[in-house]
């Protein structure tokens, strides 16, 4: 049996009731220069509002709000579509060197500066030669910011391409099951969004695809496998089809997890994708960020990739501006820390490491999948790839619905996973183990699962009320919308 | 191998309860015309060996100089605690709070943090984060767009060129135009100021909130976010919409991130705001608690609709400016800025003595950073400086923002007198091109 995190549940203070004036949490050396003022004019009236409090004080409030939390360090976190896997100590130790943390910028700004930047510009040079390498692209870029930015990236080069061709494109294809920053993604590039329906199967059929297909499409935005768990099958042979009419195909690198080292987006059709460095390459989540988005692109997109390029020129990194660059997605190279991190852990896997990533990732989604299909209803009829799909649809029914479950989980210890995405399957419960989760891990979380299945069918009330044992139960969120307070000032 | 914990016999038993045979069965739905024959990625290599080779990497990069590099991101002094407290797993390897009942932790530490920022700028509600200070202007002038329903944005002169540059990119589709000026029309959606300017002067914008105002345009207020430990607010100039690169606030220089996009606006466009939102609410039994709030907003549910395609962010690092902001408290702050400012002024009065070989070109007030003109070509004298231990400041003719002599130089609170002396001496002596 797995522990179960243990909560803090007394009544928490907001940091800024805990203040109590003249106390001070950092001092600096008394000022050894005239002291300057500057015009009252540009000044502010008072000071800001800042709480007064000691070291000691904020150390206690912080470790009393990380003790109201859990993270994969905690519990199994199954999140679906976010690959909540183990974030190996390593990464931070190696991301903290104060020659990589404490790196100025624009030491890579201006070219007297580069000799001071060397080590940077190497590991920035190798991990995207790496990236590439493992999804078959000819490079990578890994300004983007975070996921979403990287599809930003992705359509913005898409748009870069067809105008440069004189393309009169202005439409972008998007299965029904595709995370919502891909429509997202793609209106702020400036193009139309057309919806792409699965079939009743769960993925995208050749046929209904080719009728969405014509002149005006631009591009396709895929993810593969999808947020059903299963793997395109149609995924080549949608490629062809889209290269007919001139329309580029974009991955979504979001379940890159599942596929890691058995084949390549590149292999696949792919022209342009996207990383996600906190999923597939083990960086922290850090409660929703930083992450990195790292963009990669096959020949067509190469001249097109943003400013500046890390080349490598007689034994010297520098710089080069792509031909015809989008520009400057960041102001530097990206998240640079979180790169750090995913070039280490490429490092310490290797090639086979990495593959059995993705074998291990998708052998213990199927075994959650196994352990649970009879008490609960798969979503699809397929091989679920790293995640597994269900519906809790029989159990709604009994009015127990997907957030009532998720809610029990927590009463048990469990993170609970992905529920009411994607939005193509009714009282979706998507489960996505990764690989660094143990076997009894699972196993706990299982029947955790089969015991809520069992009182949906006894005493189906009893789960309404959950979670009891967390420091606050069900939150009203109607009210947070309506009465609005977001922030204490 | 590496962080996979499954024994072989578990592997078995687990394969047998699926039905598979083997590991290659569960990627059957993989066609094998399209399965990997063969990659160049470099075999394993253990923790040891890979920290040796992380350490010598890192050690290619340069450290040890007494640094007058600025430019938008500085070098402030970070205390430990803002790195043991953010090194709490349950912080960091927790994601988006989709489950508020254990999420407390990170949803209260999100509605602290926009507490901190509306406090330290005068402003009305503030987002979770953004990626960094440059989206953060981008996401502020397609907010002006969509909430004035015009196209035109006007870049002040006060605004860097990396922030131009990455407005530029990422509006390329939006059909929006973008003007330099520093006056709105009635076809302005908002005009973009940044303060302390990218090239380190200080101004109060109220007037040029009134002129916004009075022809149905906004004002965005681009802040360095230690700047206001002193200087006049977003707020107190009457700015509608305030953004910041949070790097200062306890955050290392990284070499480029992961930084933080700070974003504050007025309560009555806070509906148009992209970027996750906390807000406080109640539970049945009356208990306080926080939540994600007003996601209508947002592309997991709007889609091609949303405010912005903005999904993770940076929490972490903005959790590490919480933690900054409260150490430093509300005399902490004013303290760095203090001492900021007052050593730059130092280095400043050091330059502006007859005879002096370096020009100081801000005729207006700075704050912790202006600009000078050298005898001989910057980059030149930047590289004779490394020989004598300093980085020197930012070039800016490479940069596009200055003649071949001008330099950009930042002074933090870490930098003592004696540094600065030493620094205004050596500028002196190469400043005319001299070797010595």
């Amino acid at each position: 049996m797995i522990s179960r995190p243990r909560w803090r549940r007394n009544r928490m203070e907001l940091v800024f009731d805990r203040s109590r004036p003249g106390r001070r949490g950092m001092l600096l050396d008394p000022l050894d220069v005239p002291l300057s003022s500057l015009p009252d004019g540009l000044c502010r009236r008072e000071p800001a509002a800042l709480p007064e409090l000691s070291e000691l004080d904020v150390v206690r409030h912080f470790t009393r709000l990380s003790q109201r939390n859990v993270g994969v360090d905690s519990t199994f976190y199954p999140l679906g579509s976010c690959t909540m896997k183990y974030n190996p100590k390593m990464a931070e130790a190696v991301a903290g060197l104060s020659g990589f943390a404490g790196l100025h910028p624009h030491l890579s700004s201006v070219p007297v500066y580069e000799p001071c930047c060397q080590g940077a510009l190497a590991l920035i040079y190798d991990t995207e030669r790496l990236l590439a390498e493992i999804a078959g692209m000819r490079a990578v870029s890994l300004q983007p910011m975070a996921g979403a930015h990287g599809e930003l990236a992705g359509v913005l080069l898409i748009a870069a391409y067809h105008r440069d061709k004189g393309n009169g494109k202005d439409t972008i294809l998007i299965p029904d099951s595709a995370h919502g920053t891909n429509p997202a993604s793609a209106a702020i590039a400036g193009f139309k969004v057309q919806s792409v329906p699965s079939g009743p199967d769960g993925t995208i059929h050749l046929d209904r695809f080719i009728e969405s297909l014509d002149e005006r499409v631009a591009g396709v935005m895929l993810t593969c496998p999808n947020t059903h768990g299963l793997f395109e099958p149609e995924v080549s042979a949608i490629a062809d089809r889209a290269h007919e009419v001139d329309a580029l195909m974009y991955y979504d690198g979001a379940n890159l997890n599942a596929i890691i080292g058995k084949c390549r987006p590149g292999d696949l059709g792919f022209d342009v994708m996207h990383f996600n460095l906190h999923k597939t390459f083990g960086t922290p989540h850090g409660m929703g960020g930083p992450g990195s988005g790292p963009v990669g692109v096959n020949d067509r997109l190469l001249p097109f990739l943003p400013t500046p390029r890390v080349v490598l020129k007689n034994d010297i990194f520098t710089f080069e501006t792509p031909e015809k660059t989008i520009g400057k997605m960041a102001p530097f190279f990206g998240n640079f820390l979180i790169a750090v991190r995913a070039y280490a852990y490429i490092r310490c896997l290797g090639g086979e490491g990495l593959k059995a990533v993705s074998e291990h990732a998708v052998l213990n989604a199927n075994y959650i999948w196994a352990r649970l299909r009879d008490a609960y209803q798969s979503a699809f009829d397929g091989r679920f790839m790293h995640e597994c799909v269900f519906t809790a649809s029989p159990q709604a029914e009994r009015g127990v619905h997907a957030i009532d479950i998720a809610k029990g989980l927590i009463d048990r210890g469990f993170h609970p996973p992905t529920i009411y995405f994607p939005l193509t399957v009714k009282e979706s419960l998507m489960i996505e183990p990764t690989e660094t989760e143990s076997k009894e891990a699972m196993d706990a979380f299982c029947d955790a699962m089969l015991e809520i299945a069992d009182l949906v069918l006894r005493d189906p009330d009893s789960l309404h009320a959950a979670p009891v044992t967390t420091p606050v139960g069900r939150l009203d969120e109607v009210k947070a919308a309506r009465e609005l307070d977001c922030a204490c000032i | 191998m590496g962080w996979i914990p499954t024994a072989d016999a578990e592997r078995f038993e687990m394969l047998d309860a699926i039905g598979a045979p083997d590991l290659d069965t569960l990627f059957e739905p993989i066609p094998e015309s399209v399965r990997l024959k063969s990659w160049e990625v470099p075999p394993g290599q253990s923790e040891m060996a890979v920290r040796d080779l992380m350490a010598r990497i890192a050690g290619r990069n340069t450290a040890g100089y007494v640094s007058f590099l600025g430019g938008g991101y500085y070098d402030h002094f970070i205390p430990a605690a803002v790195d043991a407290l953010a090194s709490r797993s349950e912080f960091y390897t927790a994601y988006t709070p989709y489950q508020p009942e254990c999420s407390q932790g990170t949803l209260q530490a999100i509605y602290e943090y926009q507490s901190a920022v509306c406090r330290l700028t005068g402003m009305d509600c503030a987002n979770a984060s953004l990626y960094d200070g440059g989206t953060a202007v981008f996401e502020a002038a397609t907010m002006s767009i969509r909430i004035t329903g015009r196209r035109r944005l006007v870049c002040h002169p006060s605004l860097g060129p990396l922030y131009r540059a990455m407005l530029k990119t990422h509006t390329a589709n939006l059909e929006v135009e973008i003007a330099d000026g520093d006056a709105p029309d009635s076809e302005t959606a908002c005009v973009i100021v940044q303060n302390p300017a990218f090239l380190g002067g200080v101004a109060d914008y109220s007037v040029l909130a009134r002129e916004c105002h009075a022809c149905g345009a906004l004002l965005v207020v681009s802040f360095n976010p230690v700047s206001l430990g002193i200087l006049k607010t977003p707020g107190e100039m009457g700015a509608d919409i305030a953004v910041a690169e949070g790097q200062s606030l306890g955050l290392p220089l990284g070499f480029g991130g992961p930084y933080l996009g700070v974003m504050a606006v007025r309560k009555a466009h806070v509906r148009k705001m992209p970027g996750r939102i906390a807000g406080a609410t109640r539970d049945a039994r009356g208990r306080r608690g926080f939540v994600l709030t007003l996601q209508a907003r947002e592309q997991h549910i709007r889609r091609e609709k949303a405010m912005s395609n903005i999904c993770s962010n940076e929490a972490l690092c903005a959790l590490r400016a919480l933690i900054y902001l409260c150490l430093a408290g509300k005399e902490g702050l004013r303290d760095v800025a203090a001492q900021c400012h007052a050593k730059a002024e130092y280095l400043k009065g050091k330059f502006m003595v007859p005879g002096s070989h370096v020009t100081v070109l801000n005729a207006e007030p700075t704050f912790n950073e202006f600009a000078v003109r050298l005898e001989s070509d910057a980059s030149d004298v930047a590289d004779r400086m490394l020989g004598r231990g300093f980085v020197a400041g930012l070039p800016l003719a490479p940069l596009g923002a200055g003649e071949s002599g001008d330099l950009l130089m930042a002074v933090t609170e870490k930098r003592t007198r004696k540094e600065l002396d030493d620094f205004a001496a050596a500028l002196e002596k190469e400043s005319h091109g001299t070797r010595v």
